[in-house]
């Protein structure tokens, strides 16, 4: 068995920056990634704001070096977080050692099948994103783009804590010795399907999301891919890694309440939480920050604020919801917060919780409001999805 | 209004999928949501679609949802007062 | 490891048949799915009525946890059973018909009920409900049944005592066909839980 699962690379693109260094540079000086939606063309444009990457798709593709128009955005975001996290891990042979891919997304190829949804049939030559559509297939493109062969590459499906349970499978499959190395985390592009979807249920806010604040109105939906490279103590041994943090603690659980909705005392949450703890042999005040799930509807922020007062015994450590910055990036939120409690970590600094003005009625929480900084040991970083699948991840310094 | 009523009860059934509800055992007065019919937020979402649709109201606060869709008769108060279809 | 994982009983639902540990337990071939799987619903005297608003995909998986968790054991102690699903074609049956309500602008009335059902693990999620249910749950998209992988992480699940049970599978909808074959792992049952003993169950 292995002790530790040792982060040796990431990759991030989101709305506020196109690999780790960028994104790092806007959390420190509060820059958010959160404007009018540029490039769908949706009838709700003027009354939602999101998170989009800036690169169109051709920037993409000529980033990637791949023909036009033959892949999701979903799967050339996924790409070029992939790509970043195996450069940081400076891992020039992917086959010569047992690895894997895990990667989460909801949307997949959606954006394509918008795009055609008319063309199927009368042009052939855009049928290729038929298959696109399927959830998998966006993962085994990416597989391919980085080389993978004969490996084990998987997709998860749960909804907005998918990376997340990526990450955990990975670092699970790591432990076991399945494998030796593993890139986990998620992507999710922007479509119409999500932006609509969400609006039916009436919690997309037309201004900043505001997370944690009394006055929240909801969402902002965003865009992201991100990767972590995850090692076996043999393979940071043997190849001298450097190791950026370790993945030492998770945990999920289901809230068995609804749908969409959180429960109200933030059941599911607690459980995933102090499974997350179990694993990683800590108490809650080993804990020194916390990155929320924290999506700014009315709903989670209880919900969770709650199930943090329940974890951490009216101790709650500093925490905020960095989804202010990127917006809610759905299968990637649990990569992209990974990343972000990785920086903390590295860095020994806290990511502000932006917009948050009102503390809430329900208790007595505030996130933090600045960037903060405080030697860190451990991050605990929650991501909770619709189906009521709740993920929490512990990320530490030490092994 | 009586037929406002009626059709909103058969409404409610079919849009909401209340399979084992009878339009009889729908009384004007009945609470939708909690106890009596056990609606839950999807629904009220669904409600709210529904006022668009087919009666051209628009509820942009899903708190205003709340009051209006209390029984059958304060849905349908709702919408003869403000319906444009 | 695992050598002492047992698969304690198993569902297939498809081709209008439900049947339990291998025996047909109900057959109505009824031409569509929806009508199949009401008079299922009935036959079992499932008294549920949110079944009702649920998506082709979770009233499949719903009904073959319904036929495999039937025996209740005290509600008052919670079971500690994990729930760990895959299929194919995702939640794509429910996606296509949400993404025609948002195709044509001159009829553009999204159901918020279509779209809360376009993911996948949805159907875990109304199982968890049911069955009160708050242990481990995941949804893996695969092209076709992967016994091995499904083994291996229920195996590690027990092993490592996250869950007492794991009630796993697969259970796909696409395009009218269904395909359901959900089982119940556990340290004790008839079978013993290897690749070849679960793809032979499968294919039974």
């Amino acid at each position: 068995m292995n002790k530790g699962v040792a982060i040796t690379g990431m990759g991030i693109i989101s709305a506020i920056g196109n690999n780790v260094a960028e994104n790092y540079a806007s959390l420190i000086s509060g820059k958010k990634g959160i404007s009018k939606i540029f490039q769908i063309e949706t009838v709700h444009k003027d009354e939602i704001m999101v998170g989009e990457i800036s690169d169109t798709n051709p920037v993409l593709e000529k980033r990637l070096d791949v023909s036009e128009n033959q892949w999701s955005r979903t799967v050339l975001i996924g790409c070029l977080a992939a790509e970043e996290a195996l450069k940081n891990a400076v891992i020039t042979k992917i086959n010569d050692v047992r690895t894997g891919l895990i990667s989460g997304t909801t949307v997949g190829g959606m954006d394509k099948s918008e795009q055609y949804f008319y063309d199927y049939f009368e042009h052939p030559e855009v049928r290729q994103h038929i298959t696109g559509l399927h959830a998998g297939d966006s993962t085994k493109k990416i597989a391919k783009h980085l080389g993978l062969e004969e490996s084990f590459v998987t997709t998860i499906s749960t909804a907005c804590s998918s990376a997340a349970n990526a990450i955990m499978l990975g670092a699970r499959m790591i432990k076991s010795g399945q494998l030796d190395r593993v890139i986990v985390g998620g992507t999710d592009c922007l479509s119409k399907f999500t932006i609509n979807g969400f609006k039916t249920l009436l919690i997309l806010s037309d201004t900043y999301s505001a997370p944690f604040d009394d006055n929240r109105k909801g969402l902002n939906l965003g865009e992201a891919a991100a990767f972590l490279v995850l090692e076996s103590d043999e393979m940071v041994k043997k190849e001298n890694k450097k190791v950026l943090a370790y993945v030492k603690g998770y945990g999920n659980a289901n809230d068995a309440y609804h749908q969409t909705a959180s429960s109200e005392h933030g059941d599911g949450a607690v459980l995933a939480m102090e499974k997350a703890l179990k694993v990683a042999g800590m108490q809650s005040s080993d804990i020194d920050y916390v990155n929320a799930h924290g999506t700014a509807t009315p709903n989670n922020d209880l919900s969770e604020g709650r199930a943090l007062i329940r974890l951490f015994d009216e101790k709650v450590p500093e925490f905020s919801s960095t989804k202010a910055f990127t917006g809610h990036t759905l299968a990637a939120a649990g990569g992209v917060e990974a990343v972000y409690s990785v920086l903390a970590l590295q860095n020994n600094i806290m990511f502000p919780n932006l917009n948050y003005k009102t503390q809430m009625k329900e208790f007595d929480l505030t996130p933090i409001t600045q960037v903060t900084k405080k030697p860190l040991r451990n991050v605990l970083s929650n991501s909770f999805g619709f189906g009521g699948n709740c993920s929490t991840l512990i990320f530490s310094k030490e092994a | 209004m009586s037929e406002l009523k009626q059709e909103l009860k058969e409404k409610i059934i079919e849009q909401l999928n209340l399979e084992d509800v009878a339009i009889e055992e729908i009384k004007d007065t009945d609470p939708l949501f909690g106890e009596g019919l056990g609606l839950d937020s999807i629904d009220a979402l669904e409600l709210i679609v529904m006022l668009d649709k087919d009666y051209g109201i628009k509820l942009a606060d899903p708190k205003e949802g709340k009051k209006i869709f209390e029984s059958v008769e304060t849905m349908a108060g709702y919408i003869a007062e403000h319906r444009s279809r | 490891m695992n050598k002492n994982n047992h698969i304690k009983s198993y569902c297939h639902i498809n081709e209008g048949i439900v049947s339990l540990n291998g025996k047909a337990v109900y057959e109505n071939i009824s031409p569509d799915f929806a009508s199949f799987i009401k008079s299922a619903y009935h036959h079992f005297e499932t008294d549920y009525s949110k079944f009702f608003k649920m998506d082709n995909l979770s009233k499949l998986a719903f009904m073959a946890a319904e036929v495999l968790l039937q025996e209740k054991s005290s509600p008052e102690q919670e079971r500690n059973m994990a729930i760990v699903l895959s299929n194919r074609a995702s939640s794509l049956d429910t996606d296509r018909k949400y993404q025609e309500s948002i195709a044509d602008e001159n009829n553009f009335y999204p159901s918020p009920a279509v779209f809360v059902y376009t993911l996948p693990n949805i159907c875990i999620g109304e199982i968890s409900i049911r069955h009160k249910l708050h242990s481990e749950n995941s949804f893996f998209i695969f092209d076709a049944f992967n016994a091995d992988y499904i083994k291996e992480y229920s195996d590690s699940l027990l092993d490592t005592e996250k869950a007492d049970e794991v009630l796993c599978g697969w259970v796909d909808f696409d395009e009218g066909r269904y395909e359901a074959f959900l089982y119940i792992v556990s340290h004790q049952g008839s079978h013993l839980h290897t690749k070849e003993e679960i793809t032979r169950l499968y294919l039974t």
